[in-house]
């Protein structure tokens, strides 16, 4: 299977790229990833000289499940700590070395036009593919306005970019940070500055712990802790959703977007590309397991298109996204209900748990005398907590009712016409029908 | 090292020192900490959890597994002993895969039961081994209980009437406290002498004496106790064995697996144990497989098993047969001992096989028979009352009881090996005394 991929005509062997990170901070590590197989880097963000310096205590924190299964990591790293022309040197090589790889820029100087200006030259000079503006990092760098800062004002955003373009022939990536309050605003500002893509999300501001002895946020240094970015499978959710309104935003409906957060299996990646993504970028997966996971994502990603007789990344780009809609529009006479499957049951009565005690009272804990579990129709809303608790693959599923059935909780015959709550009667500014 | 497996007749020292010291080790290691982490996580939290009802005591065994995966192994003990104050031993020797193991959903899901022992084990050990005492009992109340055993079901039942604020004298025939967990318990399921610890331990409650070699019926009368005592708790277990007679044409004696074990859980020097080339243990319980394990441990050449009737059938569990079988021991089924012979030196143990008749369900003895090599044999078909005491209404030969414990005479309850209700086990032995404690104080305060 082809997994070519092209995005703002940067091509690829495939779309999985390293994010702009450690993974990619220095040519040792990106040639061993492109040996690896990865498809393209995004290297880590340059700034201006001198160069910043990174705290000498931890700088990430973690959140692990009891099997230490890394679930989400946050860090206080800033951008590159080496000087920008030891970078640049770096990547004009390892560009010419592999020149079938995408190799973009990452940049982040302070807001003012003279310091784009004079780093733009400068990386167009490496022969890179593109640049990355990073209008993402919630943490240190925000301080000094620059990262999140400007990312989170959108007339920053249109701004810059706006600056950056003027200033270079490369295709712009403005990255955004998911911590503002809706996502299209930032979006729509930086194709209005002139942005080739976005790319999304940047890490979540968070505090992952607090130790209990000493009263610190961790990573703690010297006793003291600072909010870092949250990043791993826990933040996957978040970014697919904000990925998917830019896809569906009016304004900014089929531009390009890389996909980022959390992507850890080819599964993931093929999620973001339905929600809209061109192709996704992957760091914290490599950091966990090392460059290795290549190898899955890309066979599994080409075994699945396979078996789904899609030919090309572009035919997976967005495909969900006409299935992606507001809660009014949802068909309310779509009525489900839960049913257990008696022989795959191991009887741990988590959901008459969940049920009974949070939800709707519609599962018995007994069938005939004996412990069973049965859900009961006429208390059945479908909600499906039933089915996230339990423990047994396929043991609870949702059954459709055929129209024409009756819902034993409503009393009510389901309908096979499409309903939803713009002409609910219940709905106070319902749209009524025609007379 | 001066014999070795080869060595004909009973002889010690078949074994190094090294050999010793591993084949009597702790057989089921403690968790480490992230061992222990990662098992908590697989516990479901089930509603009404199956496990629980399986625990002859109801130890809360999700609360406590759920405490120890947030790090609270101390609450988890706490959990633990407010159920069951012997749950370090029961963690060792409860044959969880017939009770709480066998219960879990994931028994039922994949085969792979929740480890309860083992978590069971890693909360209780977390306290035990700082000799911390989670109880402090209630004042005084100047009310005086005789106890008749130290064994699980006197301890349980000791503690708890102590907690409540009872004055407890236990009666102990024996010279060490602790009963089976002491004298019946396969060494490397209580290693380091945790048996002794542990009755040291649950003596910090206070209020507890112990009289040590004073047996009922020897030295003291239950009539007498009734005088001094407020209520009395028989907790004697049972101090004789059946026995078996084979024809014998030799001097060889038929020994005693209970007593064996007993020797073997006393000895400091394994070497110094003689033990024969080849074993023969007949029976199909606990006793039997203790025996039997031990004595392939001691370096025994051929261990064997003679059970009359099918695996099936054995009271031991089928963890506890796999448990044999892959040290050694080889279990022959359906087949009874008939006589000892003594042929150039070598005693040999003839048996017949049997069957189940069908229409009657006994079992016959069948006309195939065969013979095998026999230098030691032990016996281990059971254990019965010596006197069973006639002022108490019995059943099965057993001290009859009723759902508190109550014996049919006034002020006297019993619980453990000796009474009717219940299976032998620690676990059993531990709720009697506990329920018979607080109906115990139940009676005492109504009146």
């Amino acid at each position: 299977m082809n997994l070519q991929s092209e995005f703002l005509g940067i091509k690829s062997p495939n779309p999985f790229w390293l994010a702009s990170a450690p993974p990619t901070d220095k040519e040792y590590n990106v040639r061993r990833a492109f040996e690896a197989g990865w498809g393209g880097v995004v290297w880590k963000t340059l700034g201006l000289d001198p160069n910043i310096v990174n705290v000498n205590g931890p700088r990430y924190g973690a959140v692990w499940g009891p099997d230490r299964r890394l679930l989400g990591m946050n860090n206080i790293e800033l951008i590159t700590d080496r000087p920008l022309q030891i970078n640049l040197d770096e990547i004009k090589v390892v560009k010419k070395d592999y020149p079938d790889r995408a190799v973009v820029v990452s940049l982040m100087v302070p807001c003012e036009e003279e310091c784009w200006k004079s780093i733009l030259p400068k990386v167009e000079e490496t022969e890179a593919d593109g640049l990355e503006l990073n209008f993402g990092c919630p943490h240190g760098m925000s301080e000094r306005g620059m990262g999140s800062a400007v990312g989170q004002v959108p007339d920053y955003i249109e701004m810059v970019t706006r600056w950056v373009k003027s200033n270079t022939r490369m295709p712009v990536i403005v990255k955004l940070t998911p911590n503002i309050t809706d996502i299209r605003y930032p979006a729509r500002a930086a194709f209005k500055g002139g942005a080739d893509a976005v790319s999304l999300i940047n890490t979540v501001a968070s505090i992952v712990s607090v130790n209990l002895d000493t009263f610190s946020p961790e990573p703690s240094i010297n006793g003291k802790g600072t909010h870092g970015g949250y990043c791993g499978p826990a933040v996957k959710p978040i970014a697919l959703n904000l990925v998917s309104q830019i896809a569906r935003d009016p304004e900014t409906q089929n531009k390009d977007i890389s996909g980022i957060g959390g992507v850890t299996t080819w599964r993931d990646a093929a999620e973001f590309l339905a929600l809209g993504a061109g192709n996704v970028q992957v760091c914290t997966a490599a950091m966990t397991y090392g460059f290795g996971i290549i190898s899955e994502l890309t066979s599994g990603l080409s075994n699945w298109m396979k078996k789904k007789e899609i030919n090309s990344i572009s035919e997976i780009v967005g495909k969900a996204i006409p299935n992606v809609t507001e809660w009014q529009y949802l068909n309310l006479n779509h009525v489900t209900k839960a049913q257990i499957d008696q022989d795959l049951c191991i009887k741990c009565g988590r959901c008459y748990a969940v049920c009974e005690d949070t939800s709707h009272q519609a599962i018995t804990k007994t069938i005939n005398g004996e412990r069973g579990f049965e859900v009961i129709d006429e208390e059945c809303v479908a909600c499906n907590m039933c089915i996230n608790v339990c423990p047994v693959e396929n043991c609870i599923t949702m059954r459709d009712l055929e129209p024409g059935e009756i819902d034993k909780r409503t009393g009510q015959t389901v309908s096979d016409k499409y309903a939803n709550w713009t002409t609910h009667p219940n709905n106070p500014s319902s749209i009524k029908a025609a007379e | 090292m001066s014999n070795t497996k080869l060595s004909p007749g009973i002889v010690s020292s078949r074994l190094s020192k090294e050999e010793y010291s591993n084949n009597f080790s702790d057989a089921y290691p403690g968790f480490t900490d992230y061992e222990a982490k990662v098992e908590a996580d697989r516990c479901y939290f089930c509603y009404d959890a199956p496990c629980i009802s399986a625990c002859p005591t109801e130890i809360n065994i999700p609360l406590f597994i759920r405490q120890i995966s947030t790090e609270m192994e101390e609450e988890a003990a706490k959990t633990i002993f407010d159920q069951n104050i012997l749950g370090g031993m029961c963690a060792r020797v409860c044959p969880t895969e017939t009770l709480c193991e066998e219960a879990c959903v994931r028994e039922a899901a994949e085969g792979k039961p929740v480890k309860i022992g083992r978590l069971q084990r890693y909360a209780t050990d977390s306290i035990m081994s700082q000799n911390i005492h989670p109880y402090i009992r209630n004042e005084n109340n100047g009310k005086k209980i005789a106890v008749i055993g130290s064994g699980p079901a006197g301890l349980a039942c000791s503690h708890r009437l102590s907690m409540l604020g009872y004055d407890v004298e236990i009666f102990e025939s024996k010279s060490k406290a602790g009963g089976l967990n002491e004298y019946g318990i396969a060494t490397y399921k209580s290693v380091d002498n945790f048996a002794a610890k542990e009755v040291d331990w649950l003596l910090k409650i206070g209020g507890i004496k112990i009289n040590h070699n004073k047996t009922l019926g020897v030295d003291f009368s239950i009539d007498e106790l009734r005088k001094s005592y407020d209520a009395i708790f028989i907790g004697c277990g049972l101090q004789d064995t059946n026995k078996i007679s084979i024809d014998s044409n030799t001097d060889q004696s038929i020994e005693d697996a209970v007593d064996f074990i007993a020797d073997l859980r006393q000895i400091n020097d394994f070497s110094s144990l003689p033990i024969g080339r080849n074993v023969v243990v007949i029976g199909g319980g606990m006793t039997a497989i203790d025996a039997a394990v031990q004595s392939q441990l001691l370096g025994a050449e051929k261990v064997t098993i003679i059970y009359r009737r099918n695996l099936e059938n054995m009271s031991a569990s089928k963890k506890e047969q796999n448990n044999a079988t892959s040290k050694g021991v080889k279990i022959i089924t359906n087949a009874i001992p008939t006589s000892i012979n003594k042929q150039n030196g070598v005693h040999k143990l003839s048996l017949s096989y049997t069957e189940v008749e069908k229409q009657s369900g006994k079992l016959k003895e069948l006309d195939q028979k065969f013979s095998i090599e026999a230098d030691q044999i032990f016996c281990a078909i059971g254990q019965k009352f010596n006197n069973l005491l006639d002022v108490f209404k019995s059943n099965k030969g057993k001290i009859m009881i009723d759902e508190s414990c109550k014996t049919s005479v006034e002020n006297v309850w019993a619980g453990g090996d000796c009474v009717d209700q219940g299976e032998d086990l620690t676990v059993t032995a531990v709720a009697q005394g506990r329920d018979a404690a607080e109906a115990i104080h139940k009676s005492i305060i109504s009146k």
